[in-house]
């Protein structure tokens, strides 16, 4: 089926049953990402007039010489000024199979940090080339970050089709390059199409200028591309939020676990183990508001509610006897520094949150730093500054209740915080908890 | 939550688990939070959403009113009426009696749309509240659409937008000093189609000017406003009788209607849908004042 054009998110029923993908993207100076971003709001409608009205007004009393979509996207007085995008920037829009919410992040360097903000909830990642300029340093890093955030889905835009030609040999020498790159960073998803974001070619429907391509447009790719698989439904991790004790006469005696499931499917009757502690007991019922459910699994948020009386509390995790993450305090992680004040240093302490626990920590080795772009280790670096990522080993003060990050992005994930600024100034994804 | 066999959840019900998620942390890291309720209806959705998150337990902390006194009649109803069905603390934060005391003057225009801030940031000191869950999304204007979850505010309840922080994963910074608060946006990720959505499905109810009725208005600038006792006409503007509704619900003086025969949520979903104009820009004069408006309110510690 071709998508000619796009309707709005239906009023009836079955818009109430769309999923939701969320996607981040990524590209040079101008590859075209804003452009990009206009043409999926515009053609599925999205766009309001008045938006377009104050873009065409600013654009024009600016001088620009066309309207430059760019400033939809760049909110901030300081971003227009300085004509950059400072922050990542969410934008929404719908069809009536999907919601799809964009993170719009800078691809500049100095904007690492941003980038991987973005693609740390992203099921899917958009990176941006242009055909006349093919791979450049900033498309391989960014498909490195993508990797390292481990985004389950990468599709690569080859834009601006039009100023070569709608060559097919172009497209497919930069697709190989791509491919084979891609292939060494362990990217399990990915997808390459040759666009014109100006023009709209192979966008909301295949392009009539590109008939050599036969794959899908890149909104029927976002679309239909398969994320129900991407969570893990194997390992049941239910972090402990909060411990709901209602405080009434009418409820007594009840005790619930409320968190949202991280992993794995819970269900009235399974046998469970609690960590740290390590009892055992078995899930009497599993609760939400609307009533108890048959089976609770990412991403909702429920109540869990225990046959035996035992001691839990927030930061505690739910999973099976046989079925555990590690409990550890020496925790070896890729770091991505996100502070420009200070840099990490070996010897340094921090505040740590991963998934509803927190710890202190302290950096007892860093084992080398990587460049981004060539992903060479540098094995005598005694630091990581901003934009920076490296491999460290930690020391919590508590235990760690965790998984490998590649197995787990909720419980393989953690930000450091500055104590004494309460700043996040750092990402960690865990290689190896033991 | 409907699920089907293939364990896969509907945007709506995504939407809401991560609401529930952002509102438990909130509860379970922060001191004194309060939930600011309006009586709009993304702030109706969020109390709902706080009642499913600590249900069968009440909703565990206090909703506050910055009353501009510039109200609809029938929200004050509401929000009353909704008060005391949960049975909740509401807290009134007044212009009028902080104007009464000289806390804030009255601005040339008559728009109280700067002068609450000091109001919100007066009650937030006094009661040494440090979590402020209020309604707004990103969809609604470009300067919150670069909004974090959980929003630093310094002691001033100032925001900095160059200076954020990052938010990775689901994992939310809510450390701060005394003084400082968070201010927390549980919707960020919702539009206000999903909104309406979550109204129908929920079936819950809403101040009737959210539906069409027949109002006395007159138009200004392409916008028809309610004649009230906020609002007059100029010389040479001629109210008339028009069929509105509201999308949405802010100060009497600054809020206008838009035509509309939607008098059922079913009707104003369509409407909706269909609509080309972003809801603040078809409905708030306050907006309009500037390109950067709401980045600079928001600066001072406005919403
Ligand atoms: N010819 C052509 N120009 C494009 C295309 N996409 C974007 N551009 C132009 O490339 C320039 C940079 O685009 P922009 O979207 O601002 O790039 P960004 O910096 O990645 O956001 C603008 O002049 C666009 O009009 C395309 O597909 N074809
Ligand atoms: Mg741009």
């Amino acid at each position: 089926m071709s998508v000619e054009t796009v309707a709005p998110a239906e009023a009836d029923a079955s818009a109430r049953q769309m999923d939701l993908l969320r996607f981040a993207t990524a590209g040079s100076v101008d590859d075209g990402k804003s452009t990009l971003i206009g043409r999926l709001l515009y053609d599925t409608k999205s766009l309001f007039t008045d938006q377009l009205a104050a873009v065409e007004a600013v654009s024009a009393a600016r001088g620009d010489e066309y309207t430059n979509l760019a400033l939809l996207t760049d909110g901030l007085r300081a971003e227009r000024e300085q004509g950059i995008t400072i922050d990542v920037a969410y934008r929404y829009f719908a069809t009536p199979r999907r919601k799809f919410i964009i993170a719009d992040t800078p691809g500049h360097i100095q904007y690492t940090r941003n980038m991987v903000t973005g693609a740390s909830t992203a099921d899917l990642a958009l990176i941006l080339v242009d055909a006349r300029k093919g791979l450049v340093e900033q498309s391989r890093r960014h498909a490195f970050l993508c990797s390292l955030l481990r985004v389950p889905h990468l599709v690569l835009c080859v834009n601006k089709m039009d100023l070569v030609d709608w060559s097919q040999e172009v497209f497919e020498q930069i697709a190989d390059e791509f491919t084979a790159f891609a292939a060494k960073l362990d990217v399990p998803d990915l997808t390459v199409v040759p666009i014109s974001a100006l023009q709209g070619d192979n966008i909301v429907s295949r392009s009539e200028n590109m008939p050599w391509y036969e794959g899908p447009s890149l909104l029927h790719h976002l679309e239909r591309v398969h994320i129900a698989s991407d969570r893990n439904l194997v390992d049941v991790r239910f972090p402990v939020q909060y411990v709901i004790r209602p405080q009434s006469t009418t409820v007594t005696d009840y005790r619930g676990y409320a968190g949202q499931v991280a992993s794995g499917v819970l269900k009235a009757g399974d046998e469970v183990m609690v960590l740290p502690s390590g009892f055992t007991s078995r899930i009497a019922a599993v609760e939400t508001a609307d009533g108890p459910v048959d089976e609770a699994f990412p991403p909702m948020s429920v109540t869990v509610r225990l046959a035996d009386e035992i001691d839990i509390s927030r930061g505690d995790m739910i999973c099976r006897p046989n079925n555990a993450p590690a409990v550890a305090q020496d925790i070896e992680a890729m770091i991505c520094w996100m502070d420009e004040t200070r840099p990490l240093q070996v010897g340094g302490r921090y505040a740590i949150k991963h998934t509803t626990r927190s710890a202190r920590a302290i950096v007892r080795g860093l084992h080398y730093r990587l460049d981004v772009n060539s992903l060479h280790r540098d094995e005598t670096a005694g630091e990581l500054k901003l934009n920076e990522i490296g491999r460290v080993r930690l020391r919590t003060t508590v235990p760690l209740l965790a998984d490998e990050y590649r197995r787990n992005r909720t419980t393989g994930g953690f930000v450091i915080i500055d104590e004494a600024t309460n700043r996040t100034v750092g990402a960690g994804m865990i290689v190896e908890a033991g | 939550m409907t699920a089907t066999a293939a364990y896969q959840v509907s945007h709506l019900d995504a939407l809401e688990a991560e609401s529930i998620f952002v509102m438990r942390e909130v509860v379970a890291e922060m001191e004194r939070p309060v939930l600011l309720f309006s009586g709009g209806k993304d702030s109706i959705v969020m109390l709902r959403l706080a009642q499913k998150a600590f249900a069968p337990a009440n909703i565990p902390f206090p909703v506050m009113h910055v009353d501009t006194g510039h109200n609809f009649p029938e929200v004050l109803e509401y929000r009353d009426q909704r008060v005391a069905e949960l049975g909740l603390q509401l807290i009134v934060a007044s212009v009028p009696e902080a104007l009464t005391k000289g806390l804030v003057r009255e601005s040339a225009d008559g728009m109280r749309n700067r002068i609450q801030t000091p109001v919100l940031l007066d009650a937030v000191e006094k009661h040494r509240f440090d979590a402020l869950f209020g309604g707004a999304r990103r969809d609604e204007e470009k300067a919150r659409a670069k909004e974090r979850m959980f929003s630093f505010r310094d002691e001033f309840g100032q925001w900095d937008p160059k200076n954020q922080r990052p938010e990775l994963w689901a994992l939310y910074n809510g450390r701060h000093h005394p003084g400082e608060s968070i201010r927390v946006f549980p919707l960020s990720n919702w539009t206000e189609l999903d909104v309406w959505h979550y109204i129908a499905r929920e079936r819950i109810p809403l101040p009737s000017i959210y539906y069409a009725h027949q109002r006395e208005v007159i138009e200004r600038d392409g916008m028809l406003y309610a004649v009230n006792e906020f609002f007059r006409g100029r010389a040479g503007e001629q109210p008339f009788k028009a069929q509105v509704r509201y999308r949405t619900v802010g100060d009497a003086s600054c809020t206008a209607a838009v035509r509309s025969d939607a008098d059922t949520v079913e009707k104003v979903i369509e409407e909706v849908a269909a609509t080309r104009i972003t809801e603040r820009g078809a409905t708030r004069g306050d907006d309009r004042v500037s390109e950067a408006a709401m980045e600079d309110r928001k600066r001072e510690g406005y919403f």
